[in-house]
């Protein structure tokens, strides 16, 4: 069992391989077939007085007029040794751009992730059991409702209210004005930004708990379960949510995508320090390295996650077959 | 002596999904609301000219009241005229943006369904791919290969979307392979060609109009989220998410009015589009019909 798993594992990250290469090939043409030269842009106005003879060199050094193929397998060369080649709008290199705020991120990302599935499950859960009442139509009616809103409109409004109005908490940033950064001030500060992405992402957790669960009460387990006279609680809790559940893996890495794009918005709201600022910056700036790696690395990100999802599915029932 | 007298069970509520509530209930608010909006859409535009150069000091900054329902902005602009002409933006390029989307979907998918093989396999390997790019970020690229313009945000949506119209007329094109009508005019003597478009073409057309219809809201919601980001359309050429962006300042000096009405004109006309759309999937899809009930 656990061999075929480990088999599914190897197989799908032998696939991802491809794509990553695909992506960044991709994403490398992309940048090429821009009208932006990347030497102009280093010099910017100062090119009218450079040396001709110190913009050839520069065109050498880099290597940019050679072709795109050459370039990519150079860049690929140095990108698996972990050089990411120099973001020019921020004038780093792109490793220590992406260090410098890639921990945020996945801060902010897995608190809110794990918030909105605890919701997702508590309020899924509620809103199926008492199906029609008054608390399952607020429940799915907030839903539908939080699904149509962007995502950066809540935070805004969050933000008025509860950091601007109210003043109960921090609205920007991780520390208040040039405190160091501590763990304390930092939960303050994530109170927002975490809740916000939680709740804008819940409403898909919520509604499809609801339907699995709707749908497995008429299963044979949960109608045996109730015939025997067990009590509702104990039914839903333990026949009916079990099963209902699996499906909810796979949702998780589908999920992922949305999330991420959602981390971004919300970090623009609420200026977290996370890899949001550098990914518009790079992109007003035409800054092909450090969002050609920022890209490269989501998707990464987005098929492990699917990876994990199926590994767990294919751990969570034996039956699922695993040579698909 | 124990007490065998009958009582009824007390009422348990584990059961299974009620049926939907009357289509015409779900459809009559959102077709009113979506007819309103666009109307509104529409003919205001014709009626009140917007003046984006237009400034008026002594207006500036006004609450909601009875003469600007959603206020005015930091330049004397009326607040609820400049939202109708940003929701025309906005639905004009999700309208558009999702129907590149669609033929380029059923291009896609009606070729690696009818050719299929390993022509099938590549182009599917090829959707599989750039799904997995998250959307808003192969957007941002597409945008900053292009520039920031009204081309660049309608190609970034249109590029990240047809995904999902290819997958759906691919699976359509397979089922519908497999029917005797096609092999009765295979039998008859038309061309893959006439197959193509005669016979299967048509037949995964609802679902393709269906598909774009559900693509729009997304396709709106990328721009906006593109246009909040400063990567979308240009000032002149406001839309929904240039206005949310600007009325970030305003928002500093208690001006809620400008964020507030741009949003709740997009949840509403998002909410009634997903309304209509989800009474036609349940005709087309009977079998999925409590997948979006409301």
């Amino acid at each position: 069992m656990t061999r075929s798993i480990a088999r599914m594992a190897l197989r799908r990250l032998a696939f991802a391989v491809p794509v990553l290469l695909v992506v960044s090939f991709a994403l490398f043409v992309l940048a090429k077939a821009s009208p932006f030269d990347p030497v102009e842009r280093y010099f910017g106005v100062r090119i009218i007085g450079a040396s001709p003879e110190r913009v050839a060199q520069l065109r050498e050094n880099w290597g940019v007029d050679e072709p795109v193929v050459a370039q990519y397998w150079a860049w690929l060369r140095h990108a698996v040794t972990g050089d990411l080649g120099d973001s020019l709008s921020l004038q780093q290199p792109v490793s220590e751009v992406i260090g410098d705020r890639l921990g945020w991120t996945v801060l902010l990302v897995s608190v809110g992730f794990t918030l909105a599935l605890l919701l997702g499950l508590l309020l899924g859960t509620l809103a199926a059991w008492r199906q029609g009442s008054w608390l399952d139509r607020l429940v799915t009616g907030g839903c539908y409702t939080l699904e149509a809103a962007p995502v950066f409109w809540v935070g805004l409004a969050v933000l008025y209210v509860f950091a601007l109005q109210l003043r109960w908490l921090p609205g920007g940033g991780v520390t208040t004005g040039s405190d160091p950064v501590s763990v304390g001030g930092v939960a303050v500060h994530m109170v927002l930004p975490v809740t916000v992405l939680a709740i804008s992402q819940a409403p898909w957790f919520v509604l499809f708990v609801r339907q699995n669960l709707l749908e497995s009460f008429t299963q044979d387990h949960v109608v045996g379960a109730r015939a025997r006279g067990l009590p509702d609680h104990l039914v839903v809790s333990g026949h009916a949510l079990r099963t209902s559940l699996l499906p909810f893996l796979t949702l998780l890495g589908a999920r992922l995508p949305e999330l991420i794009t959602g981390a971004l918005l919300v970090e623009t709201v609420f200026s977290w320090p996370g890899i949001a600022r550098a990914t518009v910056e790079a992109a007003l700036n035409v800054d092909f390295a450090l969002l050609g790696a920022l890209t490269v690395m989501a998707t990464g990100v987005v098929l492990f996650g699917n990876l994990l999802a199926d590994v767990l599915y294919a751990l969570a029932d034996p039956r699922v077959a695993l040579d698909g | 002596m124990a007490d065998l007298t009958w009582r009824p069970a007390p009422r348990s509520r584990l059961t299974a999904a009620s049926p939907p509530r009357a289509p015409k209930w779900r459809l009559l608010p959102s077709a009113t609301v979506l007819a309103v909006v666009a109307l509104v859409v529409v003919v205001v535009p014709l009626v009140v000219e917007l003046n984006e150069q237009y400034v008026d000091l002594t207006l500036a900054n006004r609450p909601p009241s009875a003469a600007h329902l959603f206020g005015t902005d930091e330049l004397g602009r009326d607040v609820l005229l400049r939202c109708v002409y940003a929701l025309r933006v906005s639905l004009t390029v999700g309208l558009v943006a999702a129907v590149i989307s669609a033929v380029v979907g059923t291009a896609v998918g009606a070729l690696a369904g009818a050719i299929g093989g390993w022509f099938d396999r590549l182009l599917m390997r090829l959707v599989d791919t750039i799904a997995s790019v998250p959307h808003l970020l192969l957007g941002i690229v597409i945008v900053a290969v292009l520039r920031p313009s009204l081309t660049a945000v309608v190609v970034s949506i249109a590029l990240t979307h047809w995904l999902t119209a290819a997958r759906i007329v691919r699976s359509e094109v397979l089922s519908l392979r497999s029917r005797p009508f096609i092999d009765a005019a295979i039998v008859g003597g038309a061309s893959r060609t006439q197959v193509l478009t005669r016979h299967l073409l048509p037949n995964v057309a609802p679902q393709v109009l269906l598909a774009t219809t559900l693509m729009v809201p997304h396709a709106v919601w990328h721009e906006t989220a593109l246009s909040f980001l400063g990567l979308g359309l240009p000032p002149h050429a406001a839309s929904v998410g240039n206005m949310i962006n600007d009325a970030q300042r305003s928002l500093l000096t208690g001006g809620w009015w400008m964020s507030l009405a741009p949003g709740l004109l997009l949840v509403v006309t998002t909410l009634a589009i997903s309304g209509v759309s989800g009474v036609w999937r349940d005709r087309l899809n009977p079998k999925r019909r409590t997948e979006l009930t409301w």
